[in-house]
């Protein structure tokens, strides 16, 4: 988009850049900078190590913070037991692990830290994070299922019951809706978390130039952009959520395949 | 027509999909709470399904906003 400098630029707040003088870092050729990406993967990975250990402290009466970590843990667990069975419990810290870091990294990404002039990147919203998260759930589902079921894991595409003359329609549907999974499950987070904040930027801008266009707009655009604005952001905290708990299922769903074999 | 107004009209016409989409996520949630008035014991154990569901359905006007992304910025 040609967006003129005085305006403000929704896709601006996406911007990759290298921090502390690394950007010319390089190993085997690639540029390996440190960027705002990789430092808030820091500080979500810092943040949500502070909270677990907190809650570690594995009290007989546990306090406030405790029950916290643990009513997150056991909700990991009771849905590994609900969707894949007893044989999902050895996924809990994988599940578990990622459930937290994508919702850590959704939450600190809307944080108001702009108020103090620190900008929250929030990586979930780049394609390349949510992209690899996404293959390693896909990579850990096909080691799984080859390494249980060896190549009667193909029989996936093939549901139980399917009349033989509907095989040569039924086969290719259910491959492409397999090899479909890693894409959709990170485009979902990454469009979710990015459609969000975009929204966002647009409606501040609303509230920017209806402001500067005089009292008359800044009272009927302005001020009804801002109310909006004050919604929106309750949306997104519950979209941050939402998504990372849909990924943490769908995943868990896809371990179900590869575990059992429908 | 030009091609860029074109590819603009486009990217407002994939605002027609998350419109619809708007739906399905709507269908989702209100038929999941009628069935739960309905059950209300039954309705704790479908909760993951319900989230499926929804995610099924908000898939596809995510996919209509990165088609109205990939036609602007491409």
């Amino acid at each position: 988009m040609a967006a003129e400098p005085a305006k403000v630029d929704p896709m601006h707040q996406f911007t990759i850049e290298p921090l502390f003088g690394s950007a010319n870092w390089e190993l085997a050729g690639y540029n390996i900078a440190f960027t705002n990406s990789a430092l808030w993967m820091v500080i979500s990975a810092v943040v949500l190590w502070v909270f677990m250990l907190g809650g570690m402290r594995r009290q007989l009466v546990p306090g406030r913070w405790q029950m916290a970590v643990e009513s997150f843990t056991g909700f990991i667990d009771d849905m590994l037991l609900a969707n894949v069975g007893p044989a999902g419990r050895k996924y809990v810290p994988y599940i578990f692990t990622l459930f937290m870091f994508i919702l850590f990294a959704n939450m600190l990404g809307l944080m108001p830290l702009g108020v103090v002039g620190v900008h929250p990147f929030t990586f979930t919203s780049h394609f390349t994070v949510t992209g690899v998260l996404a293959v390693l759930s896909f990579s850990i589902v096909l080691i799984v299922g080859f390494a249980k079921h060896g190549l009667h894991f193909f029989s996936l595409f093939l549901p139980h019951g399917t009349p033989w003359w509907m095989a040569p329609i039924i086969a290719p549907i259910e491959l492409i809706s397999f090899m479909v999974r890693p894409f959709s499950l990170g485009l979902r987070l990454f469009v979710a978390m990015m459609a969000g904040h975009v929204l966002l930027e647009v409606l501040s801008s609303f509230v920017i130039s209806g402001g500067n266009a005089g009292i008359g707009y800044g009272i009927f655009i302005g001020i009804p952009s801002m109310a909006l604005m004050v919604g929106i952001c309750a949306l997104e905290i519950l979209v941050a959520g939402i998504q990372a708990y849909v990924f943490a299922l769908l995943t868990s769903l896809y371990i179900n395949d590869a575990e059992n074999l429908h | 027509m030009e091609p860029e107004a074109a590819k603009l009209l486009g990217a407002g016409l994939a605002a027609i999909g998350a419109g619809l989409a708007s739906i399905g996520v709507g269908n989702v949630f209100a038929k999941f709470l009628e069935g739960a008035l309905r059950n209300p014991g039954a309705a704790d154990a479908q909760q993951g399904r319900l989230f499926i569901g929804f995610a099924g359905a908000e898939l596809l006007g995510l996919l209509a906003f990165v088609v109205a992304a990939l036609l602007i910025f491409q």
